[in-house]
């Protein structure tokens, strides 16, 4: 018996542990190509803050533009972990063993890079911290009535929280893997393991502490993306001052999330040969999950226009008629069809819901909910209530480099996560079978 | 302020007056373009009727100095605040240029610094040394000339007597050739335009927003 256990542990060490060490070609040109691109997007953003915001295509009326949509997209990317691992661990899903760290990573570096964009897109990037409430030569606390103000503060909790929530399952696989590696892998996993040696009143206090973590994050996951929302809803602009901003940006950005976490997990289980346990039955449970919430994001997208549109009040519906019909309706559009037609075509039935089909799904989702976001702020802000101001945004190469480095740089991230950490908790399956 | 819609012919005299006296930055056609000129005053062209029976209007449009503004809450740094005589004024050193105020003004009158302003020479020689020069990436706006105002508060203290009613003149009245625009003290019931705007002429704009704008438009009821 005692054999068994011992070999199925090798087993394990075996596959999950085999990608931290060494390098293929193939990974040092993908890790190579997305510092690069990344690079390329911290250079535009020191030309932009030497040169000045006007290097974005950002005017009047349109003040916020890609990076805002940036913004909102990341934020709602970072969803995928907390939340749904969350929900996972304290339904006690026992699916969710080789999801989770996968999830919660995201969820860390989407909000590094979410996190970003409010700074890129400031007039004056160099004096953020003036947001920060601390005692200052100013003797000026920032305004705790500003929208912005309680977004700091949501965005701040929220990465600290999902840190420590990625953090401490990983302890017991920290400590072993410093059981069994050699050089500075030893004293690093040493270091980060703090003093883990795997007592019962270590496991008891851990599990205590991943429990209450999970709680708490998921009120905090919820609260940041309303808070996110209420930036808009906040404002008086015609489509943005709306009650339902709240639950609807919440449920974009699962939505997002749960796709983003099913693209990952899909090319991570490609690439790190994770197929014997990332199964089938994985996708279909998580593209059950992508669908449901296809469907209310599609419940709340009806719901905020037919409002609209029976209202009619003048000042929404220019705003409505250049989504549906104007000049913003081909996006429109294609936010329909990648955020509810083709999943509902791909997702709904089992004998659909293969692989490939949930992967699909997934990536179009990703398309269509930054659409999303995209159709969210421009609209609004290009149909001002007072016609004679109403003006276009054009992003510029500046705005469109940096955006696309941050893709780059969430691939980036990764790939270094995948080399220093395994992917998969390790010690959650010796302590029980998922089959 | 009141401002006489029946009197005012779209001559734009009052844009380049605020131009000269505020110091507004310029910009070069391809910026304006972008719809990134300044004007702390523009003149709105709205047509009324089919062609050829046909009427223009021009509204004259300026920061309505709300009341309650939207612009002020949403301000992270207390960049735009009310101050005690109720205007709503800019900060430029506390501006971190997070724009959110110019989002949430339903009048699209803020302006914001893309750039570091420039002035090529000899026009930087015109400046108005009362007025000044804002830095790249903060937002500005009307003040309704303050540096009059303030002015005209220190002549009237220094000669032991009240600001009298007329005595301040923002640039865009001073210049308007149709003497279109009044501007005083809407706290003292007296004064021309606390009678301008009692009267039964006056509307403000977008006013079922309750921002409660202290500039008033005269017209002819219909």
């Amino acid at each position: 018996m005692d054999t068994a256990v011992a070999t199925r542990a090798d087993n394990l060490r075996a596959t999950l542990w085999r990608p931290l060490t060494g390098a293929s070609r193939a990974y040092i040109a993908a890790l190579a190509l997305t510092f690069l691109l990344g690079a390329w997007g911290l250079a535009c953003w020191g030309y932009q803050i030497f040169r000045g915001i006007g290097v974005a295509g950002i005017r009047r009326p349109t003040m916020w533009g890609f990076y805002l949509v940036n913004f909102v997209f990341w934020i709602g990317i970072s969803h995928a972990g907390t939340l749904i691992s969350a929900i996972l661990r304290l339904t006690d899903a026992g699916w969710r063993k080789p999801v989770t760290r996968i999830a919660e990573a995201i969820t860390v570096f989407a909000l590094m890079i979410g996190a970003m964009f409010p700074i890129i897109h400031l007039g004056r990037p160099l004096v953020f911290f003036w947001l920060i409430p601390y005692p200052n030569s100013r003797l000026l606390w920032p305004n705790f009535r500003s929208p912005l103000l309680w977004d700091l503060t949501a965005i701040v909790t929220y990465l600290s929280g999902s840190i420590i929530y990625l953090y401490l399952p990983m302890i017991p696989d920290l400590a072993e893997l410093a059981q069994h590696s050699t050089g500075w892998r030893e004293r690093f996993y040493r270091l980060l393991s703090i003093g883990w040696t795997g007592s019962d009143r270590q496991w008891h206090a851990l599990e205590r502490a991943m429990h209450r973590m999970a709680g708490m994050i998921l009120a905090v996951a919820v609260s940041v993306h309303t808070v996110v929302a209420w930036d808009f809803a906040m404002a008086v602009a015609p489509l943005w001052h709306s009650t339902i901003f709240g639950p609807y940006f919440v449920a974009g950005a699962i939505f997002s999330g749960i796709a983003a976490l099913l693209v990952v997990l899909s090319i991570i289980r490609r690439l790190l040969h994770l197929e014997a346990y990332v199964l089938p039955v994985h996708f279909d449970n998580l593209g059950k999950l992508l669908f449901l919430m296809s469907l209310l994001w599609f419940y709340f997208t009806v719901a905020e226009n037919l409002t609209t549109w029976y209202g009619n009040s003048p000042a929404e519906m220019n705003v409505f008629g250049s989504r549906v019909r104007g000049p913003f309706a081909p996006y429109f559009w294609v936010m329909i069809c990648c955020n509810f037609v083709l999943p509902f075509l791909l997702l709904s039935s089992r004998r659909m819901r293969t692989i490939r089909n949930v992967t699909i799904a997934a990536f179009t989702v990703l398309i269509g909910m930054w659409l999303e976001r995209y159709l969210i702020i421009l609209p609004t802000l290009s149909y001002p209530r007072l016609a004679a101001a109403t003006g276009f945004y054009e992003p510029t190469w500046v705005e469109i480099s940096i955006t696309a480095s941050t893709f780059a740089a969430m691939v980036m991230f990764y790939l270094i996560f995948c080399k220093l950490f395994p992917a998969i908790a390790v010690w959650e399956y010796k302590n029980g079978s998922h089959r | 302020m009141a401002i006489d819609l029946d009197r005012c012919t779209g001559c734009e005299a009052c844009v380049a007056a605020c131009h000269a006296e505020n110091n507004l930055p310029l910009s070069d056609p391809a910026e304006a373009e972008k719809g990134r000129a300044f004007h702390w005053i523009r003149v709105d062209r709205y047509y009324e009727g089919e062609f050829p029976d046909i009427r223009v209007k021009h509204i004259p449009v300026l920061c309505q100095q709300c009341e309650d503004a939207p612009c002020e809450p949403v301000c992270p740094t207390y960049a735009t605040y009310h101050n005690s005589e109720g205007l709503n004024v800019q900060i430029y050193n506390r501006c971190i240029g997070t724009r959110y105020c110019g989002n949430n003004c339903p009048y699209s009158v803020r302006f914001f610094n893309w750039f570091a302003p420039e002035w090529p020479q000899p026009l930087e020689l015109q400046h108005n040394p009362d007025v000044s020069i804002r830095p790249g990436g903060v937002m500005e706006k009307c003040t309704f000339c303050i540096q009059r105002i303030q002015r005209a508060k220190r002549d009237a203290k220094a000669d032991g007597r009240a600001v009298a009613d007329g005595e301040v003149q923002p640039a865009c009245v001073q210049s308007c050739p149709a003497e279109a625009i009044t501007f005083g003290d809407l706290n003292d019931p007296e004064s021309k335009v606390s009678s301008l705007a009692a009267s039964g002429r006056a509307t403000r704009l977008l006013e079922d927003l309750g921002t409660k704008p202290k500039v008033f438009y005269l017209q002819r009821a219909k």
